[in-house]
């Protein structure tokens, strides 16, 4: 039995596995977080962080492995039992209550009270803002969390977290959506936790953050553990390439298109409070890569652009022609098509046949009187379904029951059964698995060829540089760089993607 | 982000200050909608308040929708509606009249049973939705029929009079202290004390924030599936106890007894600003809106108005309050990011 000596860990974590039904999210993965050390989790999307970030939140658990907490084995049946034994998570989207004032989201569910049970709203609101004074942020205490900004809301998470006296804070990728100053604030709490004797994890895909603020670093590859090391001991270099544990090119069969005329225009874009001003081209043959952090607005403006949402100002063309906001149906007969962020929500109807996904948005040109007939939906379905190598046993298999990469494709052949011009892709790749990402990725680039117009939103920065001809890079709302494929490099994206927009600067308005 | 500029931890509250945030509150407009209809009946008809019947019928008519009005507000807050209390009123008045007849208990002895019973079917709505996860508005609509029909096989078309009713039940039923009839004294009581848990007990907090987002609820670690019970549960001890009231005021229980209230009750949450899809408004405003639907349908033929327009007033109403709720969350939430975009 582990002892009770100084060196033991706050967290451990041995030789865990999760799995879901036959998919296998964590096959064995370790990890030892030390009090008063903050420590790096890294790996690729899908490489079982955040399964492992909810086994020790208590949401799930685990298959099998051991599970310890200063040395003692913890079985958690829920998130307030892991709440109660000091461990404190902030998951990558902060999870608050939007009608409620920022204090009782704080404290919900373990508010101090008085006698029978009379919460005592006095001392919660005093503590909250205790809370926040140590953090050095103003925020009030009584607005509702509805309407906070990202960074603010995981202030909120943070505070959470403090006020439960945490001994271990998990911390889900908490940058991926932040400006470079709210990283920096951040980055203070988190070096304040450490120094008060708490165990931090800290998960970030942005290596210069790793590097600057861990001590030690864990590296996870396809559900397993790799490595653990000083961070000093270890380069940029030697992390992505256990990480990837491949070659990065590959990846991205990216051939060269003739660019032709512009097919999509949008000029000043703005809704408030999601994006403004926002100036795009695509042209025939072009892989236009929409950057940016998670919130910058990216897809809002796609949507925008597609007629899902509204806008209030600025105007799309496509083809030189007007397209009026609000109408999906009018820009899908100008040639645009949307394959949206979340597939099994917007994308397909998942209790529908592969062949009732694909003809879906064709419906009106394969019904005779109104009526369509499956005969005349398999028949339109198998050629895409082929073309695409979509991998299922029949064309009636519902389409629920796809893989991730598999059901991509269905939605893809939805919509270039329209027959588009303008193909905006959401995320093209995420949930999917590498081997597939490489056949959308061919797929992409051999439509770029054939002269569709992509304008593809990607999170992965890879995927952005090594398929884009042209990035463009929101922040906030805002474009921050136009790039040419030579000029995109990580550094110079997610600068841009990171550039706030402090126009009550005095030293910019000077 | 936040600057800092005007620490609100510093920031005194003036009386002018709580007098604006009174009169934004939805329970006030409610209020002010309500007495002032009750003004301009009373102008063309002194006696709809001025007379020792129109007062009394003020207040003991609303009792028995109040307390439905209630219990479906705590449920509606937690994103879930409760279809079924018509039913349960009819089953528990039903078995009020039926202990007071067969087994001559004393009456808090059957008050009580008859409470107990409506926790029961309160608790087989609350565990259906809790563990099948049926969305409530399907698995209340099926018990309403399915108690509806238990009525039904159990009264057929027996019916409980007046003279079957304990006479001291009864007596509640038309009684009165300093001038408030008894019956709305306990709708008084159990609205304050509703509304007090509401507002200062965790469950009641908890009731919110599980109506606010359910996914963050179950991330808190909040006891989502009991305090979904909870109100279920208490819904049917309300609708139970406005059952025993039903018995109490009105003497005869017939199979059809309560048939549509249920409705009412969701009307008069929505109409006192409880936003169907939860996580607020208060069940103050909810008994505010049970007795505007209450007073307006006694006012109506007063005003001159025909009776088969008393209806389309009544969806209007609702109508009116849900689309007032949709533009005020709009205004409210693009005065947030607008906020947000200007720091």
């Amino acid at each position: 039995m582990p002892n009770a000596s100084a060196g033991q860990a706050a967290l451990e974590l041995r030789d865990v596995a999760k799995s879901f039904g036959s998919v296998v999210a964590l096959k064995s993965a370790s990890l030892r977080a030390e009090s008063g050390s903050i420590h790096a989790l890294v790996g690729e999307n899908g490489a079982g962080k955040s399964t492992m970030v909810k086994i020790v939140a208590g949401l799930y658990r685990r298959d099998a492995g051991d599970y310890l907490l200063e040395g003692r084995s913890v079985d958690f049946r829920s998130t307030a039992d892991a709440k109660a034994a000091g461990v404190a998570v902030i998951y990558q989207e902060p999870t608050l209550f939007p009608d409620l004032s920022v204090t009782e989201n704080i404290f919900m569910g373990r508010q101090p009270t008085r006698r029978w049970g009379r919460i005592d709203r006095r001392a919660m609101r005093e503590e909250a803002v205790a809370l926040f004074a140590r953090l050095g942020v103003a925020v009030d205490p009584d607005r509702p969390a509805e309407g906070l900004s990202i960074a603010d809301q995981q202030i909120i998470e943070i505070a959470k977290a403090i006020s439960l006296q945490a001994r271990v804070l998990v911390m889900d990728e908490p940058t991926a959506a932040l400006s470079g100053n709210e990283v920096d604030r951040l980055m203070t709490v988190a070096r304040t936790l450490r120094d008060s004797g708490c165990a931090v994890v800290f998960i970030s895909h942005r290596f210069d953050e790793v590097f600057a603020l861990c001590d030690t670093i864990t590296v996870m590859r396809d559900g397993a553990y790799i490595s653990t090391d000083p961070i000093t001991e270890v380069t940029v270099d030697e992390v992505v390439r256990r990480l990837v544990g491949r070659e990065v090119t590959e990846l991205y069969p990216k051939q060269p298109a003739e660019i032709g005329d512009v097919l999509l225009e949008v000029r000043g874009l703005t809704q408030t409070g999601l994006f403004h001003d926002v100036d795009l081209t695509v042209r025939s043959g072009e892989i236009v890569g929409l950057a940016g952090l998670v919130g910058a607005g990216r897809s809002e403006v796609a949507q925008a652009v597609f007629g899902v949402d509204p806008y209030e100002a600025g105007e799309v063309r496509v083809g030189g022609t007007l397209l009026r906001g609000g109408n999906p149906v009018r820009a899908m007969e100008l040639g645009l098509a949307l394959v949206p962020e979340d597939r099994r929500k917007h994308g397909l109807v998942l209790d529908s046949s592969i062949s009732r996904n694909v003809t879906m948005a064709t419906q009106r040109r394969l019904s005779t009187a109104g009526l369509i007939t499956t005969d005349a939906e398999n028949t339109a379905a198998r050629d895409w379904a082929a073309r695409l190598s979509v991998k299922a046993a029949a064309l009636d298999t519902l389409a629920g029951t796809l893989s991730g990469g598999n059901q991509q494709k269905v939605v893809l052949a939805k919509w270039l059964s329209t027959d588009p011009r303008v193909l905006i892709i959401d995320e093209p790749t995420r949930g999917i698995d590498v081997g597939t990402k490489a056949e959308v990725h061919r797929l992409l680039s051999s439509l770029a060829q054939q002269g569709l117009g992509i304008l593809m939103i990607s999170s992965e920065l890879p995927e952005v540089l090594g398929m884009a001809d042209r990035v463009v890079v929101l922040s906030e709302g805002r474009v921050t760089a136009e790039l040419a494929r030579g000029a995109a490099t990580p550094e110079s994206v997610m600068h841009a993607a990171t550039a706030s927009h402090t126009t009550h600067d005095p030293e910019l308005a000077s | 982000m936040t600057t800092v500029l005007d620490p609100p931890a510093q920031r005194r509250t003036t009386p002018g200050d709580r007098l604006t945030g009174l009169l934004k509150q939805r329970e006030t407009g409610i209020l002010l909608a309500f007495l002032l209809f009750l003004a301009v009946t009373t102008a063309i008809n002194p006696r709809f308040l001025f007379s020792s019947d129109g007062w009394r019928d003020l207040t003991l008519t609303p009792a028995i929708l109040v307390l439905l009005a209630v219990g479906q507000a705590m449920v509606i807050i937690t994103r879930s509606v409760d279809l079924s209390v018509g039913s349960i009123l009819a089953l528990t008045a039903y078995l009020t009249g039926r202990l007071g007849l067969d087994t001559g208990l004393p009456v808090p002895v059957i008050v009580l049973v008859a409470v107990l019973a409506g926790v029961g079917l309160g608790l087989v709505n609350g565990l259906l939705v809790a563990f099948a996860k049926v969305p409530a508005l399907v698995i209340t609509l099926g018990t309403l029929y399915a108690y509806r029909g238990l009525m039904l096989q159990w009264a057929g078309s027996d019916r409980i009079n007046a003279s079957d009713i304990p006479d001291s039940l009864l007596r509640f039923g038309t009684s009165s202290i300093l001038g408030i009839p008894k019956l709305a004294l306990v709708s008084f009581l159990v609205l304050g004390v509703a509304a007090y848990l509401m507002r200062t007990s965790r469950p009641g907090r908890e009731l919110y924030a599980i109506g606010s987002d359910p996914d963050a609820a179950h991330l808190y670690g909040l006891r989502v599936k009991s305090r979904i019970l909870l109100a279920f549960a208490t819904s049917g001890a309300l609708a139970a106890l406005a059952g025993v009231l039903y018995a109490a005021r009105y003497g005869t229980i017939s199979s059809g007894a309560g048939s549509g209230i249920e409705l009412e009750a969701v009307g008069a949450a929505v109409i006192g600003g409880v936003a169907i899809f939860g996580g607020s408004g208060t069940v103050l405003g909810a008994a505010i809106g049970a007795y505007l639907l209450t007073t307006i349908d006694r006012g109506l033929p007063i005003l001159g108005i025909p009776d088969f327009w008393q209806r389309a007033v009544v969806g209007l109403l609702i109508l009116g309050a849900i689309v007032l709720d949709k533009v005020l969350a709009e205004r409210q939430h693009r005065k947030l990011l607008a906020e947000r975009d200007q720091t």
